[in-house]
């Protein structure tokens, strides 16, 4: 169904989530590394307005901004479905979705960021976002049902990059105590072919924050 | 569709509101409009926006959906007869969303920062305004190819997201004094405003400019109150 790239970055989680989408739907694609350090002229050339990863080149035509992606690729490879089909789910869906990516997430990097009173302030909101999200989840084995959809696909950085850089800084935010529920779906979610076999090398992701730790402010 | 099935929540000052209001115009659905008072939300608006206790609120057969971009897409998904607010070609769809995230995000912020700007602060923010009309004025030479709107012939998803700001967009030149919108720098934003603004289905749920005016300064002013009773 043409030619298929995707510029892309090892370590990050939006980039990850499109190649988690079209692994799902069997889709081939070049995957391009970008060294978000050096920023090639094919990324520039393709996001100008955010010079940002992923970027998918399909037909040569890109579209950005990893949601958006993901719409798309559901939209034109019908197989595994990641989107709900009636339009009411489908809104939950989206809705769990910018959820995840404009209170979860973001909390989530500021308490890594931050430090003393400020980081003791992110992980007081990021544990009040992450209960929300999983009173969501109830007793789902996914958020998409009994097999994986689009928001846990973009909870991806929940399911997996947490965890790495819990251990990179010595933080406890999600344990089994605290969030019971979404520490079996973090369980599930890892263990989820499709989620596992797309995920960055642990040790490399964890040496990465380890050394950013240490290291000034660095952006996507 | 009766009326009592469908209700949306919101109050008359917000961009976002307007925009499940111009999609179902464009549908011809009727709903009932409730209006938020200011300084308190309502108990159903609690109920049906727990997550985020804000408007605007669709509730479709008591079902609630929030987030106005959200909500404009579920409302053509499920009045799918009436005319086509998404284009149908999956590529256009993701530029309409593309640009519809930029706004949101990175666009439409900056307004709000000029409200209280000053000196220096203020002319790079103005900077940064008009840099994003210029990307925005050559998206819209890309994506109308020609036509009148984004959407083409007709309005469509990203008309809807950006045009929503035009109110506050002339309320802010007004309240700071400068202009924004300068139809010698992007020529077919400017004619497209006009156009949108006075479209059937537009031109009643957008506020009038001076009243968004009168109720900015008030916001300013106890922005300004705030400020000094905190330092």
């Amino acid at each position: 169904m043409g030619e298929v790239k995707l510029l892309g970055s090892w370590g990050s989680p939006f980039s990850r989530r499109v190649e988690m989408a079209l692994k799902h739907k069997g889709v081939e694609y070049e995957f391009i590394d970008e060294d978000l350090a050096n920023k090639s002229p094919l990324l520039l050339q393709y996001n100008p307005v955010h010079k940002k990863v992923p970027v998918l080149l399909h037909n040569g035509k890109p579209i950005a901004e990893s949601v958006v992606i993901l719409e798309y690729i559901d939209e034109t490879w019908k197989t595994n479905p990641i989107f709900p089909k009636h339009p009411y789910e489908k809104a939950m869906a989206r809705f769990w979705a910018k959820f995840i990516d404009e209170k979860c997430n973001p909390a989530i990097w500021q308490i890594i960021w931050s430090r003393d009173k400020e980081r003791d302030k992110a992980i007081e909101e990021a544990i009040v976002h992450l209960k929300t999200l999983e009173n969501e989840l109830k007793d789902k084995k996914f958020f998409g049902g009994e097999t994986i959809g689009v928001v846990d696909i973009v909870a991806n950085l929940i399911g997996f990059w947490l965890g790495v850089m819990q251990e990179a800084t010595g933080i406890e935010l999600v344990t089994k105590e605290r969030f019971p529920i979404l520490s079996n779906w973090i369980d599930e979610y890892v263990s989820c072919s499709v989620i596992k076999e797309n995920l960055p090398p642990r040790e490399k992701l964890l040496e990465a924050f380890k050394s950013r730790l240490n290291a000034p402010a660095w952006k996507y | 569709m009766a009326r009592t099935e469908l209700k949306l929540l919101g109050a008359w000052p917000s961009p976002y509101v307007m925009r499940p209001r111009i999609a179902l115009n464009i549908k011809s659905v009727d709903y009932e409009f409730l209006q938020e008072t200011f300084g308190s939300k309502s108990q159903l608006l609690l109920e049906s926006n727990p997550v985020h206790k804000k408007i605007p609120v669709l509730i479709h057969k008591g079902k609630p959906i929030c987030e106005s971009l959200i909500i404009v897409e579920y409302i053509d998904e499920t009045w799918s007869s009436g005319p086509s607010i998404l284009p149908s070609d999956p590529y256009d769809r993701a530029i309409a969303k593309f640009w519809g995230a930029y706004v949101d995000e990175k666009w439409f912020p900056n307004l709000r920062i000029l409200s209280t700007a000053e000196g220096e602060a203020k002319d790079q923010v103005i900077g940064t305004i008009v840099e994003g009309l210029d990307l925005l004025e050559d998206a819209f030479v890309k994506i109308s190819k020609g036509k009148t709107f984004f959407g083409g012939g007709q309005i469509g998803y990203l008309d809807i997201a950006f045009g929503c700001y035009l109110g506050w967009l002339r309320a802010s030149e007004k309240m700071s004094e400068v202009k924004l919108l300068d139809e010698a720098k992007t020529p077919g934003l400017a004619k497209w405003a006009d156009t949108f603004s006075s479209h059937p289905a537009v031109k009643d749920v957008m506020p009038e400019v001076d009243k968004l005016v009168e109720y900015g300064k008030s916001l300013v002013a106890k922005y300004r109150a705030a400020k000094a009773a905190s330092s």
